[in-house]
């Protein structure tokens, strides 16, 4: 399998330079690299939200569910629990995960869900021609916030943390196999899996050369069992105008049992008759 | 006495629900037909509950206002209620008639809690009718799966201290079950392959969920509550995605929040069956009451125009049945199909008359694999086939976006038009298919030139009324495609048309004038509570 294969047919209308390209050809060949390990192609679902990341599901040559915005997780459970032999991929903006549908995510990582939710982080709308989201830092200057937003963004990766989320991680659009290799593991990992990707948006939000300076990688050495130490690097960067550095990398991992086995065990075949309950009712 | 009405009443946590079921378990296996009203509040302990359970030796869907026994375990039973004859709790109740006697001190002088009353009640009740206390001893048994033979005892107490006071005639058991209509909903669902009933609570839809979680190991199904509505809808969707037949269920507000999602269901062809159970509104309203307000609701709700069918049972019998069906038309042509029932409908129990056999899985178009997979093919009956994830031929592409038959998003007149096409040809082939079935229903004297009209849990009080005004009653089953060329049919030599509604605009009404048919008279009704067979008699005699 070759991450080319997995491209359909679909004329891309991302803007040239967009780091959606990334996110597509590390995932692409992430999932490549997975299929050549054994995992089977048409086992792959993927679903994504509304905004620009959305037009993934359109862009890749794997099974895909469309939804509506902020709304693909618990379509996604849904999937999970009809057939868990499926791998089950989120693809989300800052926008659905963290705003329209943020009940969605904080619920899934509380279940622990066995799915990966993939945040497109650009921090802002683009779709919709730029304007603040959860993650935009205050005093960002969107169309709906002219002044500049009066909020503070949370950081997402402390409230996965605190959510109970079994793989918290986050990772750079423009940094290749990093990417790809959290992204692998997410998909790996047993239980329910968050990737926080940070990406320039070239049109509305240019922040690459704040990217490239402060972005550095957790090392080998960093224990991802360790949760007072995940919150300890997830708390360096408040996703503020003011970070030093921004650790990227798996923050925690810790395998769990996904929630759509602990639901289907006992599941039974269905009775040929209701007789039983009705004579209950006599 | 062939038809005989009880009302019991008491406080929130004196189990007037329980003992609802009961004196209804009584009269089903001496052979009577049931029907249990449930009046309660939206509180938990104290209040005013009161339950009316009717027997009668003929079939019947609705309960009277003119109560032949009263059994009060308060004062304020006493006083809010009539009855010919009178049970009360004389340790908690004053009243210088009837039979006192002092349950309160039954149950204290055996330590158990004061719910026992209910029991005790319930032994009275079967001594004042005549019936062998073995009955009422078999009913506990089967009711009451804790401290049974302590149950017993108290029962027998009230029994022994009743005297046998209406002739009442004792039949054989009808061995009819009886179910509430949100059980019913949840049989005929599992009979057309449910595979997950998905809902957050909200009353009256809340006991479809109970009821199938329950059951669920005996069922071969799995219930889930997620996090809210919107969840919920979405969660049925992808699961219908994947292959798995889903259900959702709520009330006004929470259909309220799935709307989107419904709008969705019709784009991206997903087969989801909604149940509305209407509860008294606008807004959160009145909770535990009744109303039909939701009908325009359900016909117009989403966004965009994409085909959909509508249904509404009147009793379990058809709550079953069309819940069944309805499961199936999701699959049979990939749409959102939508159940309303309501409080009324939803929470009485019927003697139901079920047949399971009338209701199979069907099976949906699928994919023969020849050629590439184009999930939203155009086909001549606009029906596209089906295969489902894991299939290694197959890429199927599902999308909220208009799309082209591969679903992939498009933006072109011709494509846009191209699918509208497509999806309004299924409209046309579910006409076909339900031009074969009977979508109205018809009581009373089928030649009257005198018609009453209403819809869903009307059906008990319209069907009694028709029946004994010697006038015809008219139901359509389905709202949504509207049998108007089965309703035409039925008007033939109809003079008078009466339109009989829970709502305060007459939607149905409505409906039928913009299909040209102009009612004479409306009769609504619209403060929570349903008609009785009694109170829509009087209305109706009036206007003839």
């Amino acid at each position: 399998m070759n991450s080319q294969d997995l491209i359909f047919k679909t004329k891309n209308t991302w803007c040239p330079g967009c780091s959606n390209f990334g996110i597509d050809a590390a995932f692409r060949s992430a999932v490549a690299e997975l299929i050549e390990e054994g995992m089977l192609k048409e086992n792959f679902v993927v679903l994504s939200g509304i905004g620009c990341h959305a037009k993934i599901s359109d862009y890749l040559n794997l099974n895909s569910f469309y939804a509506l915005h902020g709304r693909p997780i618990p379509a996604a459970t849904g999937i999970k629990l009809a057939n868990p032999n499926l791998k089950v991929i989120v693809f989300e903006g800052d926008g659905d995960a963290y705003n329209e549908g943020i009940e969605h995510l904080i619920h899934a990582a509380k279940k622990n869900t066995d799915i990966t939710v993939i945040v497109h982080d650009n921090r802002l709308f683009a779709l919709t021609t730029g304007q603040y989201t959860g993650t935009s830092f205050k005093g960002f200057a969107g169309r709906s916030t002219p002044q500049g937003s009066v909020e503070e963004p949370f950081n997402p990766i402390e409230l996965m943390l605190a959510d109970k989320a079994s793989f918290v991680a986050r990772s750079y659009a423009l940094k290749a196999n990093h990417l790809k290799e959290t992204l692998k593991k997410a998909i790996k990992h047993q239980g329910f899996s968050f990737v926080d990707v940070l990406q320039p948006c070239i049109s509305y939000l240019n922040n690459t050369d704040f990217y490239n300076q402060k972005i550095y990688e957790l090392g080998p050495e960093y224990d991802c069992t360790n949760l007072d130490l995940a919150y300890q690097k997830a708390r360096e960067w408040d996703y503020s105008q003011n970070a030093l550095k921004i650790p990227i990398g798996a923050f925690y991992c810790k395998p769990k049992l996904g929630y759509e086995k602990a639901i289907l065990q006992g599941l039974t075949s269905k009775p040929s008759s209701i007789q039983n309950i009705l004579s209950e009712k006599i | 006495m062939d038809d005989l009405s009880i009302l019991i009443g008491g406080a929130a946590g004196d189990g007037i629900k329980q003992a609802g079921n009961m004196i209804a378990k009584l009269f089903s296996r001496v052979g009577k037909s049931v029907f249990v009203y449930e009046d309660y509040q939206s509180l938990i302990k104290g209040g005013h509950n009161f339950a009316i359970i009717r027997a009668s030796n003929k079939p019947i869907a609705i309960h009277k206002d003119k109560i032949d026994i009263l059994i009060a375990l308060n004062q304020d039973t006493l006083e809010k209620h009539k009855g010919d004859l009178v049970i009360f709790d004389s340790g908690s109740c004053k009243y210088d008639k009837g039979i006192g006697i002092d349950m309160s001190a039954i149950a204290k002088s055996n330590n158990l809690p004061l719910i026992v009353r209910n029991v005790v009640a319930l032994g009275a009740l079967g001594k004042c009718l005549g019936i062998d206390f073995e009955y009422v001893q078999n009913v506990i048994k089967s009711c009451l799966k804790t401290k049974t033979e302590e149950n017993i005892k108290v029962s027998k107490q009230g029994f022994d201290l009743a005297k046998s006071q209406i002739k009442f005639v004792i039949k054989k058991a009808n061995n009819k079950p009886l179910l509430s209509g949100n059980e019913a909903i949840a049989l005929g669902a599992v009979k057309a392959g449910l595979d997950f009933y998905i809902s957050y609570p909200m009353t009256p839809a809340s006991s479809i969920l109970h009821f199938l979680a329950d059951h669920a190991d005996k069922l071969g199904i799995k219930t889930i509550h997620p996090e809210n509505e919107i969840a919920a809808a979405l969660m049925a969707e992808g699961g219908a995605y994947a292959g798995k037949r889903t259900m959702v269920g709520t009330s006004g507000g929470g259909f309220a929040l799935m709307v989107e999602a419904l709008s969705f269901a019709g784009m991206a062809e997903l087969p989801v069956t909604f149940v509305l159970s209407q509860r008294f509104s606008p807004s959160t309203g009145v909770p535990t009451y009744t109303g039909q307000g939701d009908l325009n609701f359900a016909l117009n709700a989403g966004h965009g125009e994409f085909p959909r069918i509508v249904a509404a049972p009147g009793d379990a019998d058809q709550a079953f049945n069309l819940s069944g069906e309805l499961l199936n038309l999701s699959w049979q042509f990939q749409i959102p199909t939508i159940l309303i029932s309501d409080k009324h409908l939803s929470e009485s129990t019927f003697s139901a008359d079920i047949d399971e056999k009338k209701i199979k899985i069907n099976m949906p178009k699928m994919w023969n694999k020849t050629g590439e997979y184009k999930r939203y093919a155009i086909t001549s009956d606009g029906i596209s086939p089906l295969a489902f994830p894991g299939d290694k031929d197959a890429v199927i592409k599902t999308t909220s976006y208009e799309h082209d038959e591969y679903g992939i998003a498009v933006e072109d007149a011709a494509s846009i038009k191209k699918m509208m096409d497509k999806r309004l040809l299924k409209q046309k082939s579910i006409l076909k298919e339900l031009k074969k079935k009977k979508l109205v229903k018809v009581f009373g004297k089928k030649n009257s030139k005198i018609a009453i009209i209403g819809w869903g849990s009307i059906l008990g009080a319209g069907k009694e009324t028709a029946e004994e005004l010697g006038i015809k009653f008219i139901q359509p089953l389905y709202l949504e495609p509207f049998p108007i060329w089965q309703i035409e049919k039925e008007l033939k030599g109809v003079k008078k048309l009466i339109d009989i509604e829970m709502n305060s605009t007459g939607q149905l009404a409505k409906l039928l004038k913009a299909n040209g048919i102009e009612c004479n008279e409306i009769v609504l009704k619209y403060d929570g509570r349903p008609f009785s067979q009694d109170e829509l008699k009087g209305r109706i005699s009036k206007i003839l």
